[in-house]
């Protein structure tokens, strides 16, 4: 056992964990936080990522060792304390871009990291830079295309489908 | 939990040498997106291991002397956001960013690309035309070895149990003047590997090529540089017939084979078909300086 130092969302903590573990167990089954979801196991989906120090990272394929003294962000620190969405949880559910949902919680960690990245540029962002950004996500349901709106309507811009798509759920 | 048997730490390169040397069968993990992967699959060669992630002392960046040394440590994302590659060495920014997609940007290194031996690595063509000095520690020292002969086999690098890649040293007087370009053939623009890479390096003089550099992954057993093109090209003006020589004499030079992802007849004609572009790719670089 090694003792590990983590700061997850905002809360300090220090656990005694196996150098055998990943940091998603260890988020999941020992920190209880279950957005953070386990699909491959290799590397390949990207529904296990979380922020290691802003950095979108596949916690299935991190030794939590790794995590040593680093912040941790996961889903369930996106959302406001009273449980408000975020805006780009919003964005996510006004552009309809959330079906079964079991990708959502990685690809809302990676577009609020690349929110935070292009925050100087915003109006600049194409769409290819969207889709290359969050490339390191399958997602089974939604075809992708209302995922780029998702993260257009979180840049601010107007999105034609997303409005459709509010029209429908009313 | 991953199944992993022995675990060591090391604090340092020093350390991991001698953890490597204390614990036969042990091996290094880096970034650990081989590594992890191997183990998720039940991969015995890799339940005894020594942690180097993220050892700082991996990640140096140094430029000096008309040399850049890039430490193994590096990620692809760091590589790509280091200025010194961007400026002088591109195509190995290029070539990262080929890469899977970004978590495992984020998280594999550049080290671990080329020491883990694959053939489909995204790095290596690249690194193959940049000729780079590897730097290895060992026991008895620091030695160098040539990128080129460092695949041995598929899987297989000229590494011993004990040594751990520091980096890659650049010379980059010896680049002035080299246009360089990579380009990766996949299924799909992300999220896969290469069904053939290939990066040329072109230098010319006087409207002549003074200098080929063709390199491919995927083409043979291991990732290679192509020696008969190269010959082929040499004086030669850059136009149609010239290039037609090139790729002529390239089918001496590679062996693709037929997988599931391609057969050899199709492999074969992305590589011709690559190199013209890359070789014309590679000429527009260097007019514009890289
Ligand atoms: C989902 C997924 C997609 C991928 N897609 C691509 C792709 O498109 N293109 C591509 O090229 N690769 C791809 N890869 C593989 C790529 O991530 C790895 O090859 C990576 O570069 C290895 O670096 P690492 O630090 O993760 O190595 P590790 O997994 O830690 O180690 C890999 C090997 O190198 C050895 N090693 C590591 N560092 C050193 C060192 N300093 N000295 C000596 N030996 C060392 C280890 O012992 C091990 O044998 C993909 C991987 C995954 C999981
Ligand atoms: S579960 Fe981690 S990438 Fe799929
Ligand atoms: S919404 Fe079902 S996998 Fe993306």
């Amino acid at each position: 056992m090694v003792k590990l130092k983590l700061h997850v969302n905002g809360r300090d903590y220090e656990l005694d964990v196996d150098p055998r573990e990943s940091l998603l167990t260890v988020l999941r089954d020992r920190l209880g936080l279950i957005g953070v979801k386990k699909s491959c196991g290799v590397g390949e989906c990207g529904a296990c990522t979380v922020l290691l120090n802003g950095v979108p990272t596949d916690s299935c394929l991190t030794l939590a060792v790794w995590a040593e003294g680093q912040c941790v962000r996961t889903v369930e620190g996106v959302a406001r304390p009273e449980g408000e969405l975020s805006p780009v949880q919003r964005a996510y559910v006004e552009a309809g871009a959330v079906q079964c949902g079991f990708c959502t919680p990685g690809l809302v960690m990676t577009t609020t990291a690349f929110l935070e990245q292009n925050k100087d540029r915003l109006a600049s962002v194409t769409r290819e830079e969207i889709k290359r950004a969050h490339a390191g996500h399958l997602c089974r349901c939604t075809g992708y295309e209302m995922i780029t709106e998702a993260v257009e309507l979180a840049l601010g811009r107007e999105v034609k489908g997303a409005a459709e798509c509010l029209e429908i759920s009313k | 939990m991953f199944d992993i048997q022995h675990y060591y730490k090391a604090e340092s390169i020093a350390q991991a040498v001698e953890m490597l040397a204390a614990h036969p069968g042990s091996r290094l993990v880096a970034g650990g997106t081989d590594v992890l992967v191997k183990l998720r699959h039940f991969d015995d060669k890799f339940t005894r291991l020594v942690d180097i992630h993220a050892l700082p002392e991996l990640k140096k960046i140094a430029a000096q002397d008309g040399k850049l040394f890039l430490g193994s440590g590096l990620t692809f994302a760091e590589t790509m956001a280091c200025e010194a590659v961007t400026q002088y060495i591109p195509v190995l920014a290029e070539a990262c960013a080929t890469v899977a997609g970004p978590q495992i940007r984020n998280m594999g290194t550049i080290g671990g690309n080329i020491a883990n031996g694959a053939v489909s690595a995204d790095t290596a063509a690249a690194l193959l035309v940049l000729e780079p000095m590897l730097v290895i520690q060992g026991r008895e020292g620091v030695r160098r070895a040539a990128m080129e002969g460092f695949h041995t086999g598929p899987g297989q690098v000229a590494l011993a149990a004990d040594e751990v890649l520091l980096g890659f040293e650049f010379d980059l007087a010896g680049l002035k003047g080299l246009g360089a370009a990579y380009y990766k053939y996949a299924m799909r623009s992300a999220m896969d590997i290469a069904t053939i890479g290939c990066a040329a390096g072109v230098k010319m003089e006087g409207g002549r090529i003074a200098d080929l550099r063709l390199a491919f992954t995927v083409a043979a057993p291991t990732p290679l540089r192509c020696r008969r093109a190269e010959a082929a090209s040499l004086n030669q003006p850059l136009n149609d017939a010239a290039v037609a020589k090139i790729i002529a004499a390239l089918e001496e030079d590679v062996q693709p084979r037929t997988s599931w992802r391609a057969t050899r007849e199709f492999r074969m004609r992305i590589i011709k078909t690559l190199a013209g572009r890359m070789i014309a790719a590679a000429a527009e670089g260097a007019k514009r300086g890289n």
